[in-house]
């Protein structure tokens, strides 16, 4: 009546439960080839290729740590160079600081010198103007004097000799006089 | 049928099998032919399901070194299976290549073996005490204890092991027959208004194929996540 499910039911004549030989012979040969092919062939493919990757990450990650104690030792580095920069400036100004009072010092030392030297040189002329004023003014008093005396005492004078000997001799006499005049007065 | 009447014969199942074979060699090659550093589309895809076996289950469950020593037969395992188990699903092969006993049972058997064997390497001495025998247990306990232990560890383990996966595949293959055939039978064989139930069993059998896709995945993890958990038991230091 129902030829499909009877057909189906009459195949269902073995025992499930108990292997026919070429059942577990094919079964063999099946797991032998795929656990030769995973074996041998798949896993260390698999495996080589993880080994790799792994290897190129820890490499990154080495070279990365590499690249970062280069850097950190470039800005050490700079550190270093401006620090040891900023002591060389320092030093320099300091330097120059002291070579600028030196110079002053120098300068000013020089300026005092030779205004020594001109007050000095400008005494001398000075001294020097003044005696020549003393003598000239010598000569002229003598002989005015003396034309004065011989004058009030009519009696000539005119002998040179005699007459500068009378001047010499008062303007001694003066000289004399007023230096115990200062000697009294001080 | 090819080779019929030896140990080579070819049925359907056997044919679909190989192909599925086929498809994850060619699909696996091709994606990792060309891996690069800084992966593709097509790579991204293949380095997730593989990230996911070998560290969803292997690297969590049994730790970098152990992990990596068990990668290639719980990867062979997760592939293998979602891969079998989808075909179940696949339109013109219509039958989970892991719906006969033969490929659980011996994906089962060498999951046993390898555990027991890294077991017995790691701890050569202490291993069958260890699950036989278990510390701080009063001795008189372990008349009842040590028959369990065995029952329970290296009995039942596998059987489970081969017929959870088995079963979920069998009866999801019966549930889509059954919906497809019921479908058939309403529509050109049932009389009158009868008909109409064609349509609901239509739905329930593509609402159950998605369910399918769903168990197809789900089972062949839970198959390498065990296959781990024994490896991971079998490794631990303590009991």
């Amino acid at each position: 009546m129902f030829p499909s499910v009877l057909a189906a039911a009459a195949t269902a004549t073995e025992n499930p439960l108990f292997p026919s030989l070429p059942d577990l012979i094919w079964s063999a040969v099946i797991f032998v080839v795929l656990f030769i092919f995973f074996w041998k062939k798949i896993l260390p493919t698999v495996q080589k290729n993880l080994d790799a990757r792994s290897e190129a990450i820890e490499g990154g990650i080495k070279k990365a740590e590499n690249a970062q104690a280069e850097a950190a030792a470039a800005l050490e580095k700079y550190n270093e160079q401006l620090a040891e920069a900023r002591t060389e400036a320092a030093n320099i100004r300091d330097q120059a600081r002291q070579d600028g009072t030196k110079i002053l010092n120098e300068l000013k030392e020089h300026a005092s010198v030779e205004a020594a030297r001109i007050t000095a040189s400008a005494q001398a002329t000075i001294e020097a103007e003044r005696q020549a004023a003393i003598v000239s003014l010598r000569a002229e008093v003598g002989s005015l004097a003396i034309d004065l005396a011989s004058g009030v005492i009519g009696q000539s004078l005119a002998d040179d000799k005699k007459a500068a000997n009378l001047v010499d001799q008062f303007l001694a006499d003066l000289e004399a006089s007023e230096a115990s005049e200062k000697k009294t007065s001080k | 049928m090819l080779f019929a009447g030896t140990p080579f014969e070819l049925n359907r199942i056997m044919l679909i099998r190989i192909l599925v074979a086929a498809v994850i060699m060619v699909v696996f090659w091709l994606g990792t032919r060309n891996m690069k550093i800084v992966p593709g589309r097509g790579q991204s895809l293949i380095e997730m399901g593989l990230d996911f076996v070998r560290v969803g289950i292997a690297e969590d469950l049994l730790g970098k070194k152990d992990g990596r020593r068990f990668l290639p037969i719980l990867t062979t395992f997760f592939f293998m299976i979602v891969a079998m188990n989808l075909t179940g699903s696949v339109p013109l092969l219509n039958v989970a290549g892991t719906s006969v006993i033969g490929m659980p049972l011996l994906l089962a058997a060498i999951a046993y073996v390898t555990w027991i064997y890294a077991g017995l390497r790691k701890h050569p001495g202490a291993f069958l005490r260890n699950a036989l025998v278990p510390r701080g247990v009063p001795w008189p306990l372990y008349i009842i204890v040590t028959p369990i232990e065995i029952l329970s560890t290296f009995i039942v383990r596998p059987v489970t092991h081969t017929l959870r996966l088995l079963m979920n595949m069998i009866v999801g293959h019966l549930l889509l027959v059954l919906f497809f055939l019921a479908t058939s039978f309403f529509f050109f064989e049932a009389p009158g208004l009868f008909k109409f139930f064609g349509i609901g069993t239509l739905a329930f059998g593509f609402v159950f194929t998605l369910f399918e896709l769903l168990v197809a995945v789900l089972q062949a993890y839970v198959f390498t996540i065990l296959t781990a958990v024994y490896l991971q038991l079998a490794l631990a230091d303590e009991h």
